[in-house]
């Protein structure tokens, strides 16, 4: 096989395994979109926090410590323990629970009833809040994240593909792994949503807020409910680009990308936000592999948006949405 | 002279149509225009022009120029950043391609490539609605920006890949440069935020408003009775681009002098003129002005509280500040959706009623 | 009377013209769903016709047909002796069709004057330009049109909402500023979607005397769907009756009132 179809075929692969992080986050936003018809904005700052959390608990930071310090002069930083990955995610999920209480508390029960444009801009707000926040928490410095997932190079992809094509692909392991936790998240909420007494209550809501309201459902409670599995698929998807690019602020721009796979995918469709993923994943590693030499490079930093806004003027419901009919 | 409309009888539809139907508003508002070009001027300091109000009144033009689009014809942008480059750079390649032009044709040409620019992006918005527009004017904000990154005609093949204003002047009065006084770029701005705040009052109060607040209520019906929704979209487009690009091209040249693009008009600038006209008031020229001056009032407020009155780190205020216009942001939405404008109103009514609210 | 020959004078006195408008075989499909199905009828200079039927009948998808908004699959739409091709809704209202809506489409945002001014943009010509700088043509433009927008606003004696933002409104008042926008764009064919639903006995007389009013004075030709059979047989020239998708009958009240297919879509009629 020629050299260049095997590297675009490695790029390719590569860009599979981005796509399924895009879609981890993309599946967060359409949860919540699909539950309470916010689109949430703050999806990829959710993960950012998660991970930033995550990263403290473990190294058993202490919260605030540098605001305390400018406070009270003090020269506070950590505990001095070391608090176990396991334990650790456990902690941070409670604190996406917590998470979402607060938002539904403290922001969504006033803006019941709002249009879905203000709520969309309350969630930026929302965004800058938890990024200040985390912040404040846990340092803006750029942190590592080794909860043991499986790092470098996979060799037995490597060597498999060396000995059929004579030319080792070069796959990250820790992607491997994400894909798997992926997919098994992805049918434990299709599973969730489609058999549980809540998840029925969700489609529920999704649907009319005000019929679900007057058959008894809580709509408060749908709300937490779904803010906290957001949070929790945020907690996953912060893991997996924690783990891969060290936590920091751009972790959450890489999350904005998520926004252009579900234009792709359609808002409210999981397989959407899933093929979606992958479109654009594979899409700009190739595109990229292809292309970019010949422009200057990056063009990571914009080919999923224009691929999405040129996609979406042929078809404006986007891959899987529902096909939009006009009434008066 | 008490604040009242009584007594004072509009006797034609062109009186009663005018920006400040009341004769005490009209009196404020010509005695704040002439201290801002009269007084000002003479007592402004460095300090003051470089941290408070050059960049107040740059941004309130890049604010109407928002408002226009997402307030007035309810066409959310989150490519304002992206915009905002667009100005800066045609800005920059106009005053180096013909530096015999007066640099203020520059600027305001400068505006008309970006209303061009704004109209191709603007182009998805007939068939895009809603947060799928929203999300594709991302597409602009990212590959505008990538754009001048990397082409280097751009930037004039610098080694620095910064633009740099050349020294300008009018009248013989530097306004573009290193050595430009402070009351030079406040006046140079201060011309283009009255011009353009007339433009757009202009513009929203007729018939071009009235399609574009027809398109934003209920675009269907628009459409039904008469509106062009092309039109009407992609005028809206272009209006609010050209502002934008005015105010992208003075940001540049008279209020930073260089510019590196993904630092200066990074998405972080489209949010934050976003939120000024969330703040301020949305589909309000005087909110325009009121979130601009908020939200380059607070941050230095912030500062001179956090760091020089407190002694906290930089980065600890800075973060703080993120907490603040997240958390005003969102009690904004929830307290008061058209912002401070809105409050204005109110207070003014109650004004109106005073001292006898029955 | 339908088989009526060319103009004729109405009991009271109104002039009754040529054809106008001609439905010829509509069809209009939604997927699989027919809405309507191969419906014929016109519409007379002057007149007021009345389109009824029960609910899901496709009264509503006829009206959006005339306007534009929708496109039958089949069929043409004759308007003043010319075929109309396909043409997005508001090259329609640019022709002289103007409409309410059965549920109301007011501009919430916009004050109850602006709402009745947007009626009038298709007669405002001054270029974008013009009206940046608020000069002569554009200020005159505007003067002269908000004075036709005054008259409206005083024929439906809304005077005293004018600078009311629509928002706050009630129910009965917005149905009369929705009339008030249609009208202020001096319409030759208004089409009204159940002007009086939802509306109590007296507010119901008043849009009654505002619609004749406007057939009267204005001699605009009026096709109107409504629910109160009282109120169309009070008002109407001529009746159209929908069920199904189809039409099931089409004459003058008293004709429509004795046709049998009629009252059996009405009051039901045993199967067996």
């Amino acid at each position: 096989m020629p050299e260049q179809l095997l590297w675009a075929a490695e790029a390719m692969m590569n860009g599979l395994m981005a796509g399924v992080l895009y879609a981890l986050v993309a599946l967060g936003f359409v949860l919540i979109f699909k539950a309470s018809g916010v689109f949430n904005y703050a999806q990829g700052v959710m993960a950012l926090f998660a991970a930033l959390t995550l990263v403290g608990i473990m190294d058993g930071q202490v919260p605030f410590a540098h605001l305390i310090n400018a406070v009270f002069g003090t020269e506070i930083h950590h505990f001095g323990w070391h608090v176990p990955a396991i334990l650790a995610i456990f902690l941070t999920g409670v604190v996406m629970v917590g998470l979402a209480i607060f938002i539904e508390r403290f922001v969504l029960r006033h803006l019941v009833n709002q249009p879905d444009i203000i709520l969309f801009m309350a969630t930026i707000g929302l965004a800058y809040f938890m990024e200040g926040v985390g912040d404040l928490m846990w340092g803006s410095e750029i942190k590592t994240l080794d909860v043991g997932l499986p790092q470098g190079i996979s060799e037995t992809i490597d060597e498999a593909t060396y000995n059929w094509f004579g030319y080792g692909f070069f796959i990250d392991r820790l992607d491997i792994v994400a894909t798997i936790i992926a997919a098994l998240l992805v049918a434990s909420l299709t599973i969730f949503s489609q058999y549980s007494k809540q998840g029925r209550a969700l489609r529920a809501v999704a649907d009319d807020h005000q019929a679900a309201l007057s058959v008894g459902i809580s709509l408060r409670f749908i709300w937490v409910l779904v803010w906290s599995i957001a949070g929790f698929v945020a907690l996953v998807a912060g893991m997996m680009w924690g783990a891969k690019s060290g936590v920091q602020f751009s972790l959450s721009l890489i999350a904005l990308k998520a926004l252009p796979v579900l234009m792709l995918g359609g808002f409210t469709s999981i397989p959407g936000a899933i093929v979606g993923g992958l479109i654009i994943g594979v899409g700009e590693k190739l595109f990229e592999f292809s292309i970019g030499p010949l422009v200057g490079g990056a063009t990571e930093n914009w080919f999923a948006y224009v691929l999405a806004l040129v996609f979406l003027v042929f078809r404006p419901q986007g891959l899987f949405g529902e096909k939009i009919i006009e009434r008066v | 002279m008490l604040y009242r409309e009584a007594g004072d009888f509009k006797t034609t539809y062109v009186e009663d149509g005018q920006t400040f139907p009341i004769k005490f508003d009209r009196i404020a508002y010509y005695i704040l225009l002439a201290v801002a070009f009269g007084v000002v001027p003479f007592i402004i300091n460095d300090y003051w022009a470089n941290a408070v109000l050059v960049p107040f009144l740059i941004y309130a033009v890049a604010a109407i120029g928002l408002n226009i689009l997402v307030g007035y014809a309810g066409q959310v942008s989150l490519g304002t950043g992206g915009f905002m480059a667009v100005g800066a750079y045609a800005c920059y390649k106009l005053m180096t391609s013909f530096p015999e032009v007066s640099i203020l044709i520059h600027v305001v040409l400068a505006g008309v490539i970006t209303a061009a620019v704004g109209v191709l992006f603007g182009l998805p918005s007939l068939r895009i609605k809603g947060f799928y527009l929203a999300v594709a004017t991302l597409a602009a904000q990212f590959f505008l920006v990538w754009l001048f990154n990397k082409v280097p005609w751009f930037y004039n093949y610098s080694a620095s890949g910064q633009i740099s204003a050349p020294e300008r002047t009018v009248f013989g009065i530097e306004v573009t440069g290193a050595n430009t006084d402070a009351w030079a770029k406040y006046l140079v701005c201060l011309i283009f935020v009255t011009a353009c705040a007339w433009l757009a009052r202009n513009l929203t109060r007729g018939t071009t408003g009235r399609t574009w607040m027809a398109i934003r209520d209920m675009d269907i019906a628009a459409e039904i009775i008469g509106v062009n929704p092309l039109k009407a979209k992609l005028t809206a487009f272009a209006v609010s681009s050209f502002f934008v690009g005015i105010a992208g091209a003075l940001f540049f040249a008279v209020y930073l002098g260089s510019v590196e693009v993904g630092e200066v008009f990074g998405i972080n600038k489209s949010f934050l003129v976003l939120f000024m006209i969330i703040i301020g008031g949305l589909g309000s020229i005087f909110g325009s002005f009121a979130g601009a001056a908020f939200m380059v009032l607070m941050p230095v407020l912030l500062k001179n509280i956090l760091v020089g009155g407190l002694g906290w780190p930089t980065d600890i205020a800075a973060h703080f500040e993120l907490v603040i216009v997240g958390g005003l942001i969102v009690v904004f939405l929830i307290l008061e959706p058209h912002g401070l404008a809105q409050l204005w109103r109110v207070a003014k009514e109650k004004l109106r009623l005073w001292p006898f609210p029955h | 009377m339908s088989a009526q020959a060319e103009e004729y004078v109405t009991e009271d006195g109104r002039k009754i013209g040529g054809v106008m408008m001609e439905m010829k075989n509509i069809t209009l499909r939604f997927g699989g769903v027919v809405a309507i199905k191969d419906i014929s009828f016109d519409i007379r200079e002057g007149e007021i016709r009345a389109i009824i039927g029960p609910n899901g009948a496709g009264k509503s998808s006829m009206l959006n047909v005339i306007s534009g908004f929708y496109n039958p699959q089949e069929g043409d739409v004759i308007f003043r002796g010319k075929k109309r091709p396909q043409m997005r809704p508001y090259k329609v209202a640019q022709q002289g069709i103007a409409r309410t809506f059965q549920n109301i489409a007011l501009f919430e945002g916009m004050s109850v004057l602006d709402n009745v001014m947007t009626g009038r943009l298709t007669h405002m010509k001054t270029g974008m330009f013009g009206q940046a700088m608020w000069w002569g043509k554009a200020q005159d433009e505007e003067v002269y049109n908000r004075e036709k927008v005054e008259e409206i606003i005083d024929f439906l004696e809304i005077q005293a909402i004018r600078k009311t933002p629509v928002g706050r409104l009630p129910y009965g008042l917005k149905k009369r500023v929705e009339l008030a926008r249609a009208l202020a764009a001096e319409p030759k064919l208004l089409l009204l979607d159940e002007p009086m639903a939802g509306m109590n006995v007296e507010e119901k007389e008043d849009m009654s005397r505002f619609i004749l009013d406007v057939n009267d004075e204005f001699g605009t030709t009026i096709a109107l769907i409504e629910h109160d059979m009282g109120v169309v047989m009070d008002l109407s020239d001529r009746v159209v009756v929908m069920d199904y998708g189809k039409k099931i009958g089409d004459g003058t009240p008293d004709e429509v009132r004795s046709n049998q297919e009629v009252i059996d879509a009405y009051l039901g009629v045993a199967h067996d």
